[in-house]
This record gives C-alpha cells, sequence and structure tokens, in this order.
C-alpha cells in the first residue's frame, strides 16, 4: 500500500501535535500554514532575527510554547512544510492552495483541520476608527514585532485573552489605562466549580489580575461600552463606557483591544461540506465531530480550537488525538489506550471551557442595543440601523437572506468578525432564537485571493 | 381545503415574481408558490447582465419591452435594485478577426429593432476602455445597456406584487399539479392544496417536473453559473463588459458596481444540484475565470478575489427558453428554462404572459420558445 496521504492545515498546538503524530507513525504529512512561521497564534513565534527570550514572550505558558516549537524544529525534515500557503478551497477530495500567485492541488486521504480561532467582537459604536483592535491583533502586534497599539491602551470585552493581552502589554512596559470587562465579577464565582478542573489555568488567571491591579491599571468589572470616541482622520481618542454602578465614564486613549473570547474559524471544515450543530453554551454553529475529531465527511479531522474554543491545551491533546484517529482509520496501528488517555484529557478541558464560557458571557444583549448609527458590519460600511431597516423592508430574518439584502457579512472578512453580532441583532428585532436566524453559508475564498493566481504557471 | 384564485404560478424567481405583479395590474388575483424563498437561484445568482446586445434578434422586442421595465424599476418597485443605464460592451480578440464581421451583421440588424451599437476599434476603442488587453481587438458598444443586482430585483418584484394582493408563499415546495375539470389543483408537500383555472411554470431548472405532469417533457440540463467578486475600489469602470467567442472558458464578463466591487462571471459552468438545493462553484473554474479575466482586463490581475458563487440555472439544448402556452393543457402556460441569459429579459417575460393570460394574445414574437419543439413525434 502506498504511504497514506495526510494533510494537516494549521501549524499550531494542534497541526504541530497532529504532525508529530503522523511522523511518529512513519507517515510524513503536508503541514500547510497561513503564517510565515509555525506556532500559530498563541505561540506565535517572533520574526527570526528577533531575540526576545520565551519567558518574557510567552510568561506563564513559556515552557509550553518552547516544547512546541522545539518540536516542530525537529519534524521538520520528517515533514512536508509549507508555510505562508493559503487553503483557499476544499473539493473533489483535494485541497487548493495559494501562496502569493502559486496555485496548486494536493489531493489526500485524510485532512487534519487544525485552523485556530479568531477574536469574537461585538461591535461598539466608533470601532471602525483607526485604533481599534481586535485582542488578538494586539497580541500579534507585540509578540511579532514587539510594539504596541498605541501610547495609551484601553482593553475591552471579556475573556481570558483580555486579562492575559493586557499583562503582556504591561509587562512589555506599554501604557495600559484601563481593562474594562464586560463580564460581572459574580460570573466567576459561579464558575468556579468547573474552572477547578484545570486548577493552574485557574491560577495563572486570577495571578493576571493581580498582576494588572499591581501594576496601577484600572480593572472595571460588568461594564457596558458605549463608545469608542474619535474621528476618521485621527482615529481614537477615548472610550465611553457604564460602570456596574451605572456611572457614565469616560477614559482617553488613543488604541482599544477589543474582543469576547474566541470563535472557531470553520470556513473550511464548511467548504469540506462538514454537517455543523448549534452550540448553545457559546451560541455559535460548530462542525460536528466524534470525541476523536472525526467530522460528518469521511477523512475530514478537526481539532484545536478550530473546531470549538478549548484552549491551547487542549489543542495539544485534540490534535494528536485526531491524527491517531486518522492514523487508525487509514489501518495504521495506533495506541488505543492513549487515545483513551487523551480523551480523558479533552474532556477535562472541555469542563474548564464551559467554566469560561459561565465566566465571561457573550454579551448577546449588546447587539440588540446597538444604536442605528453603530457600523455593524465594518468590511461593507452597514450599519445596525441599516441592517434593522432591511429587515422591515424584506421581513428577511435568516443570516444568508439578511446578508443578500443589506451586505452585512459580504466584505472580506465574509462575516467572521461581524457575523455572530449580527446573528445576535436580527434574532432580537425579529423576536426568535439565535438559532433560528442560522449560520452565514462558508464561501471560497477563505481569505482574499488575487486574480494574479497561477499567473507565471 | 383549498385556496383559490384566478392565477398560480409556481416558482418564485424574476420570472414568476414579475408576472405575479403585472398580472395584478390586469386585475386577476395570483398565488404564487416558491419552495425556498423568492429568487434564490439562477434569479438571485446570476451576473445581473441588463442587456440586450449580443441576444437572439428575434428576442429584441421582448428585450426592449424589458428594458423599459428596468428603467423605471425604482418608481414600480418602490425599492432600489441597483440598476444603471451604464453600457455594455462586447468584445473579440485578435485570434478571431472574424468575429467583426459578424458584430457589424449583429448591429445593422439590431438597428432596425431599435438596438444602437457603435462598433469600436484600435485607438478609439483603448481611449473610451483603457482597460483592455492586448489581445482585444474590437468592441460592439451599447449605451443603452447597464446592469443591475440579481440578489435584489426578484424579491423587490415579489414585493411590489403582495403590496398589489398576490399571495405570496416561501418555504411551499410543489409534489403535483393536475387539472380536474375547469380547475388546476396544486399540491404542496405538506398537503396544502391551492387552486385556480390558470397555471403559470415560471420553476427554472425544475419547470420539467411540471411540465412532465402534463405530459410535455423537455430536455433541461441544471448547471451552475460561476461568479466571482472583488474587494471593493474606486467606482471607474461603467459598462458591463463581456467577450464574444465560441469557446466556453473565454465567455468571461465583468461589471463594476456602485460601491466599487467588481463582479466577475463566466468561463466554464459547474454543476448543480437542484434536488438538494445547492450548486458550487469548482475551484478549477475559479481558476479559469480569472485567468481569462487577466486576458481580457490585465490589470484587474492586482486586486483579489473575496468571495465566489454559484446558483441552479435551467439550460435548453437550443439556449431558448420554454415560454407560453401549453400543447397539452389549456390554461397552462410556461416560461423556464432561460439557459443563464434570463435576468436582462425577466421582467419583459413577465409583463408579456401577464398579457397572454390576461388578453389571450401578445405582439411580441415567442414563436422560437413554443414547448412543441420538443414534442416527440409519435
Amino acid at each position: 500500500m502506498a504511504e497514506p496521504r495526510i494533510i494537516i492545515v494549521g501549524a499550531g498546538p494542534a497541526g504541530t501535535r497532529a504532525a508529530e503524530a503522523c511522523v511518529q507513525a512513519g507517515v510524513r504529512p503536508i503541514v500547510l500554514d497561513e503564517g510565515r512561521r509555525d506556532g500559530g497564534q498563541i505561540y506565535r513565534r517572533q520574526p527570526d532575527n528577533f531575540t526576545r527570550p520565551y519567558a518574557k514572550l510567552y510568561g506563564s505558558e513559556a515552557g509550553r510554547a518552547q516544547a512546541l516549537h522545539e518540536t516542530f524544529d525537529t519534524l521538520k525534515g520528517a515533514v512536508d512544510y509549507r508555510p505562508e500557503t493559503l487553503v483557499w478551497n476544499i473539493s473533489g477530495g483535494q485541497v487548493w492552495t495559494a501562496s502569493q500567485t502559486y496555485a496548486d492541488t494536493l489531493p489526500f486521504d485524510a485532512l487534519l483541520l487544525c485552523t485556530g480561532a479568531t477574536d469574537r467582537l461585538m461591535p461598539v459604536k466608533g470601532w471602525q476608527f483607526a485604533g481599534s483592535y481586535s485582542l488578538g491583533g494586539s497580541q500579534v502586534a507585540l509578540k511579532s514585532q514587539a510594539v504596541s497599539i498605541g501610547h495609551k491602551v484601553v482593553f475591552m470585552g471579556s475573556g481570558p485573552l483580555l486579562y492575559l493581552v493586557a499583562s503582556q502589554y504591561v509587562e512589555a512596559g506599554a501604557n495600559v489605562v484601563a481593562v474594562l470587562d464586560t463580564a460581572p465579577y459574580s460570573a466567576r464565582i459561579k464558575a468556579l466549580p468547573d474552572l477547578l478542573a484545570v486548577p493552574s489555568v485557574l491560577w495563572n488567571g486570577v495571578a493576571l489580575t493581580i498582576k494588572l491591579k499591581r501594576a496601577g491599571v484600572a480593572v472595571h468589572n460588568g461594564i457596558k461600552p458605549l463608545e469608542i470616541k474619535g474621528d476618521a482622520d485621527r482615529g481614537v481618542s477615548g472610550v465611553r463606557f457604564r460602570t456596574r454602578a451605572g456611572v457614565e465614564q469616560e477614559i482617553a486613549c488613543d488604541a482599544v483591544a477589543m474582543g469576547h473570547h474566541l470563535r472557531p474559524e470553520t470556513q473550511l471544515a464548511d467548504l469540506a461540506r462538514c454537517a455543523f450543530a448549534f452550540d448553545p453554551g457559546t451560541r455559535q454553529w460548530l462542525p460536528e465531530r466524534d470525541g476523536d475529531g472525526r467530522s460528518s465527511v469521511a477523512g475530514v479531522y478537526l481539532a484545536g480550537d478550530g473546531a470549538k474554543i478549548l484552549g491551547a491545551r487542549s489543542a495539544e491533546a485534540s490534535g494528536r488525538l485526531a491524527a491517531l484517529a486518522a492514523l487508525g482509520d487509514l489501518g495504521l496501528p495506533v495506541d488505543k489506550g492513549e487515545m483513551t488517555s487523551l480523551r480523558g484529557d479533552v474532556g477535562t478541558y472541555a469542563k474548564f471551557a464551559r467554566g469560561l464560557a459561565k465566566a465571561f458571557p457573550w454579551p448577546s444583549e449588546q447587539a440588540s442595543q446597538l444604536p442605528d448609527d453603530t457600523i455593524l458590519c465594518r468590511c461593507e460600511g452597514v450599519t445596525a440601523g441599516d441592517l434593522r431597516g432591511v429587515m422591515r423592508e424584506t421581513g428577511a430574518k435568516e443570516a444568508n437572506r439578511a446578508k443578500a439584502f443589506s451586505r452585512v457579512g459580504m466584505g472580506r472578512c465574509q462575516g467572521r468578525y461581524c457575523g455572530l453580532a449580527a446573528a445576535e441583532l436580527i434574532a432580537a428585532e425579529a423576536d426568535i432564537p439565535v438559532e433560528q436566524v442560522g449560520r452565514l453559508r462558508g464561501q471560497a475564498p477563505v481569505k482574499p485571493l488575487t486574480i494574479a493566481i497561477g499567473d507565471d504557471q | 381545503m383549498s385556496a383559490a384564485s384566478d392565477v398560480i404560478i409556481v416558482g418564485g424567481g424574476l420570472m414568476g415574481s414579475s408576472a405575479a405583479l403585472f398580472l395584478r395590474g390586469h386585475g386577476l388575483s395570483v398565488t404564487l408558490l416558491e419552495t425556498d424563498l423568492i429568487g434564490r437561484q439562477a434569479s438571485g445568482t446570476n451576473f445581473g447582465n441588463v442587456r440586450r446586445q449580443g441576444r437572439p434578434i428575434h428576442q429584441l422586442p421582448l428585450a426592449n419591452r424589458a428594458i423599459a421595465i428596468w428603467r423605471q424599476s425604482r418608481e414600480l418597485l418602490g425599492a432600489d435594485v441597483e440598476y444603471l443605464q451604464s453600457g455594455h460592451i462586447r468584445v473579440c480578440y485578435r485570434e478571431r478577426p472574424e468575429l467583426v464581421g459578424s458584430m457589424e451583421d449583429y448591429a445593422a440588424k439590431a438597428r432596425e429593432e431599435g438596438l444602437e451599437l457603435e462598433l469600436l476599434s484600435g485607438n478609439a476603442l483603448r481611449d473610451k476602455f483603457p482597460f483592455f488587453g492586448p489581445d482585444v481587438l474590437a468592441g460592439s458598444y451599447s449605451a443603452t445597456d447597464g446592469h443591475a443586482n440579481p440578489r435584489l430585483a426578484a424579491p423587490a418584484f415579489a414585493r411590489a406584487a403582495a403590496r398589489l394582493g398576490a399571495a405570496i408563499h416561501e418555504n411551499t415546495k410543489i409534489v403535483d399539479a393536475q387539472k380536474v375539470g375547469e380547475d388546476f389543483i396544486v399540491t404542496a408537500a405538506d398537503g396544502r392544496t391551492f387552486r385556480a383555472p390558470i397555471l403559470l411554470v415560471t420553476a427554472g431548472a425544475w419547470g420539467n417536473a411540471l411540465s412532465s405532469q402534463f405530459g410535455e417533457p423537455v430536455p433541461i440540463t441544471p448547471k451552475g453559473p460561476n461568479m466571482s467578486v472583488t474587494e471593493p475600489v474606486p467606482y471607474g469602470i461603467l459598462p458591463a463588459v463581456g467577450v464574444m467567442t465560441p469557446i466556453e472558458e473565454e465567455t468571461v464578463y465583468f461589471r463594476q458596481v456602485a460601491r466599487g466591487n467588481i463582479v466577475l462571471g463566466g468561463s466554464t459552468r459547474g454543476p448543480s444540484f437542484p434536488d438538494q438545493y445547492r450548486a458550487y462553484v469548482e475551484p478549477q473554474n475559479t481558476l479559469s475565470q480569472l485567468k481569462q479575466i487577466r486576458r481580457l482586463a490585465p490589470s484587474l490581475g492586482k486586486l483579489n478575489i473575496i468571495r465566489v458563487w454559484s446558483g441552479i440555472e435551467g439550460y435548453m439544448p437550443d439556449s431558448q427558453p420554454v415560454m407560453g402556452p401549453s400543447a397539452t393543457t389549456s390554461g397552462l402556460y410556461y416560461a423556464f428554462g432561460f439557459s443563464g441569459s434570463g435576468f436582462q429579459i425577466g421582467p419583459g417575460v413577465g409583463e408579456t404572459m401577464a398579457e397572454i393570460i390576461a388578453k389571450g394574445a401578445t405582439d411580441i414574437p415567442i414563436e422560437p420558445y413554443r414547448i412543441e419543439r420538443f414534442a416527440t413525434p409519435t
């Protein structure tokens, strides 16, 4: 039998551990990654000639980051690694890739999608001004290029990344003026039983808050964002919000980093025609998979935060588990005992993730309260009022129908940044559960594709 | 118990929606039945060309009727369907110089039908349209054609029809239609029935499923258009642009919408699946389309596409629709199988079918579209 053709998309924690499992089984997988270097987002590696130490870059996760990077470095000779390569479509048992203008098609027997996550964003009036970043984006600026997004930075939203990135900014010497968390402190208390599933990560989170307070950063819980002040020429000039006590406050700043935890990058699973189901805990549509990572489509496996947000540690386990499942399905011998143990690890992290969802709830009600003049879809410049008007005029209350009539989610991000909030707004306006709004159908290309593709081939 | 009206229309695309609107204008009561949502397939996913140029000469009276409706669409529909009379240019490549003669012939005949075309080549062509690549030899320009937004058009017609009293039922899949006595009884999958003395089938790629129930099967093939769109760039390309060529892969077209995005269409069509209600863009067709677009307008190679899409279109072997009365059953009418070329004429089709149904006749020539042409000799 010919060596099975295994393709892994993504070289973060899940993709790296999946590749390692393949190599250990004697298979040379193809690893496709959009990034210039391996590591993914959370363990993003700095450019080659940068020399900041691991402790500085990754804090409490330095050991894990270093171990992951070293694993990938040792794998390099044993995998067909293709960085800076976009998978823009999946069809007919092949992935379609683009690297600059170079086009390729790669057939597979097993496809492991380890596509990671992006920020879950809630629009705020003024979020289109220069100086508004996602938490992930602000972290990339710091990790990759050692720069801050501004001279006076406000972190606003909720979720573990809010505290992590803010403290990384403090650590790097940036001026963090405030951390504004929409989640009330009481939510964290309620979530404690689940969060205790992984005490070390819980402790890391507590330590971050202590560190921020010691550094003199104002930390507000239970706030409601009202507006990012600024103008089109000069960008962000401040943040207006309501405190838990109901008092309006304004903080001057020239940059805001925003996010409400993460959302999985599921477009490739969609293009591979995987079935999706609504997950009430996160109010997101997720690709269906069994406990080992098998999707509804034979030969397509899902792992890491690209399938469901369970965190980087879980991604290492689920990446390895999905690879073992794929190898076993292809008839190669795999250690069943190890698979059982990995399933246990993933289950533990799933409990912790449920705790995080309770501790930092997605403030879905904010979408319905967005003022009409707030830009909802930044790519297409569609306001909340535009969408409400289209709904009134046309009766549209399904995500794709509302998109067709209003352009919400029709731009270059394909709704990855506004789609969840738009769905909440539609649900509130139509007075239906958000799952009835449905989900935006994924369409190729997953990211913008140059018209010059294949030009010199 | 069945809902009764003067006319039942099966198929809520542009043809059915506009027919519903114009039938209300004739005072007939109308029930429009749509399997999914109005205008989701061919009507909503096509390129959006509002182009008379290039249609068969015998179709120009219908196209002229349609252009009059497009021009007053905003007032008629109470909605903006982004219709722009910004011109249409059709070009041929240097390797096919014989097509210049075809363009000249066509322009002479089109003029007799009221469509003025201007032939351009050399510097005159490039001064007016500097984006064309060196392979482009000559072009035929229609100043009075243009484009509109297919996502918006059919639903706007349906809403206008509903405001005038048409009963519109979406998510209503029809499983049976038959004539009992003087009336047609149309049955939905959930058991609802609808009754009317007149039945108009505007069901696109699904048309054959109904015409077959009346002993008139037709050889219709479902396909999907190959569409892409770029990120928005400053508005500068006014006309819709297309290539005249006998080779399907070379047949690409593009237009820029006022917002700035450039819609790309054409090259090889893909498969579509009427039973699943889905059509997929084949990645290799996207690549061949982009290659042909670079040949037509090399500067577009600097842009990115941000989305591709397709939909379900019904193609007839002679590329002409089935349009007119049934040959087997009185009171039964058809308008489907527009073979990827129905968008511009759509409102004209609706108005003409309404006229035929309400008045029994029309001056618009529809002889080439009769369903009898597919009848098997007995």
